[in-house]
């Protein structure tokens, strides 16, 4: 920053240094780009290997494919012998927008409650819920599966939603609770003055105005669901309720026959929707991080 | 965040309570808001007791015992699993070592690269906008098994890594499939998500006073100079931060490591990481007791790790003006 601002204080330039400096530029510009290359490199050679026939994926290197074709997209998503690509994309989808409503409805509740109400034991709860923030969740896995395998929920999504509903994201109500407290008070107060209740409070006034977390909230809940792939390889078993990642690691199992053309189609289209919502929302994406730092 | 304030201004101009209204509020008021506050917090305190609080003391209980997931039968057997993992089980060492290299590895080399790239990406210039949020990509799709499986072809025999090695003469392996190498592929694939971090630090820097890198200067600071006594101090509260979140993270790693060791942690047990052997003791083998065991210990592991942190953190993080935290 400081050396940005450097030559316009000073009143005159010596030429050298006014060329070092834009050469200073000119190859900051080229590391950049030549970072972003292969930092992208594997997403675009993705694409291109899902684009070529069978025989091209090994022999041509290059990103672009000589003979593009579709098929691979076809032979993927009619790959698995009886059930194809488009029930898993259907159950994912299940259970991704499953959880982005329980997340969303109840850490926004359980937020309101610890950044707003004054009740008893708050702090306490409060460092709990921290606490929890940094539990490792395979830690849990064990028993929640007893638990789940008690409940009869196994082989369905209940035990990947309802834990969600139940404000378990311990992440996202400390991000929302950070939000509401940049919320003025005064309105909170102003509202009392009115002789709102504090549910009133919470409806009329809280929640239109953390709308910009419960969306920050709804977008990573659904990336991290629709990518989560440890939870859904402990809870769902038979194929009808595989979900995209689960079916995916179908291609892991055949010795040396795996076909890579319809696994690397099935992968794009895995990530699409995750593309899609980072050109949607990347500014939004990016803030959320700052808000309170995220795991990747 | 901007617009919130926009909407307050006004309001909070008309109304000016200047005594907090709680303060006399009477004790109804009072109690209904505590009232109230349980309500909001029913759905929390019964995640937090059922899904949580109850389950961990459960497995507690597990560790102590032989059941089995299968027969859903097993005895009390006091301290044989921890004394098994300690003594007898060359999994649970391994599985250690493995994690701990990775850890150790991977933590550092992404948060190098997260630094490396927010000191080239600070500064708000045409494409920065853009550069940052397609650095940041990886973080969104990193995680996936499709991009293990794209990792798993890319570190083949004739894969592309070892095509352009080849440009440099470099006759590469079958890098996933040699138990020596296949651990760095994981890694690389973790230190190429480095776009989370790397955001946190370019918000960290935008902190820095500038006024510190102009009294650098006139001191006759050079770039690592000034690197090294403005912008490290300023940024330690930062990079104490991501340190302490990413090294907990990569203890968790699993699913690079399950996809590219083909779901066993092959070959010969090489990408077997602590929550994969974890997973194929538990559910693999349905010795949830002895999983159980091994949760608590990684659990007592990740909070003596983020201790430790905390304890040496003070000898090095600055919080000093500009990073009020």
């Amino acid at each position: 920053m400081a050396t940005l601002t450097q030559p316009r204080q000073r009143p005159r330039q010596r030429p050298r240094a006014v060329r070092r400096r834009r050469t200073g530029t000119v190859l900051r510009t080229v590391l950049i780009l030549a970072l972003l290359a292969v930092v992208l490199y594997p997403l675009l050679w993705l694409v291109a290997s899902a684009l070529k026939p069978d025989t091209e994926v090994a022999s041509n290197l290059s990103l672009v494919p000589h003979n593009p074709t579709l098929h691979n997209f076809v032979r993927g998503w009619t790959g698995m012998k009886t059930v194809s690509f488009g029930r898993f994309f259907l159950n994912s989808t299940v259970i991704a927008v499953g959880v982005v409503i329980a997340n969303c409805a109840s850490c926004v509740v359980t937020a309101y409650a610890f950044a707003r109400l004054r009740f008893p034991l708050r702090g306490a709860w409060f460092a709990v819920m921290i606490g929890t923030l940094l539990l490792p969740h395979h830690v849990l896995i064990v028993p929640q599966f007893v638990l789940f395998k008690f409940l009869g929920w196994i082989d369905t999504p209940l035990p990947l939603i309802v834990p969600k509903a139940l404000a378990t994201e311990a992440f996202f109500i400390f991000l929302m609770v950070q939000f509401m407290r940049s919320i003025p008070r005064e309105l909170d107060q102003a509202a009392k003055v009115d002789g709102c209740s504090p549910f009133g409070i919470f409806w009329y006034v809280v929640m239109p105005l953390a709308r910009p977390a419960v969306v920050t909230t709804a977008i990573f809940s659904f990336i991290w669901t629709w990518n989560d792939f440890f939870s859904q390889l402990i809870y769902l078993n038979s194929p009808d309720h595989y979900t995209v990642p689960i079916g995916l690691r179908l291609f892991l199992g055949g010795e040396g026959q795996t076909e890579l053309g319809p696994m690397f189609a099935m992968s794009v289209l895995s990530l699409l929707p995750v593309f899609l919502f980072f050109l949607a929302f990347q500014r939004l994406l990016v803030e959320g991080i700052n808000t309170a730092g995220i795991k990747g | 965040m901007a617009t919130t304030h926009a909407t307050a201004g006004p309001l909070s101009d008309r109304v000016q309570p200047r005594i907090p209204a709680r303060r006399k509020g009477s004790g109804a008021t009072r109690r209904r808001e505590s009232a109230a506050g349980y309500v909001f917090l029913t759905p929390w305190l019964i995640g937090f007791t059922a899904i949580t609080a109850v389950p961990m003391l459960y497995s507690l209980y597990l560790s102590f015992t032989n059941w089995d997931l299968i027969s859903n039968a097993g005895q009390y057997v006091g301290f044989r699993n921890y004394v098994r993992m300690f003594t007898i089980d060359p999994s649970f060492r391994r599985s250690v070592k493995i994690t701990v290299e990775y850890a150790l590895v991977a933590t550092p080399l992404k948060l190098a690269l997260a630094l490396g790239v927010a000191l080239l990406l600070v500064r708000a210039r045409r494409g920065t906008g853009t550069a940052r949020a397609l650095f940041y990509l990886p973080s969104l799709l990193g995680g996936s098994v499709a991009l293990a499986l794209v990792w798993q072809s890319l570190f083949s025999r004739d894969g592309v890594v070892n095509h352009f090695l080849s440009w440099f003469g470099v006759h590469g392996k079958a890098w996933v499939n040699d138990p020596k190498y296949v651990l760095w592929t994981v890694v690389l694939l973790g230190a190429w998500q480095f776009g989370a971090p790397m955001v946190i630090f370019i918000a960290g820097l935008k902190q820095i006073p500038p006024e510190l890198y102009e009294a650098a200067s006139v001191d006759g600071a050079g770039a690592v100079r000034k690197f090294r006594s403005v912008t490290l101090p300023g940024l330690s509260p930062v990079i104490f931060f991501n340190l302490v979140l990413e090294t907990i993270h990569s203890f968790q790693i699993f699913t690079s490591a399950y996809v590219i060791g083909g779901g066993q942690g092959g070959p010969v047990d090489a990408t077997k990481v602590y929550t994969l052997n974890l997973y194929l003791e538990g559910f693999g083998q349905s010795h949830i007791g002895y999983a159980s065991a091994l949760a608590w210990v990684f659990l007592v592991a990740v909070g003596l790790v983020t201790v430790l942190f905390f304890g040496t953190g003070r000898f090095w993080v600055h919080y000093g003006d500009g990073s009020d935290r």
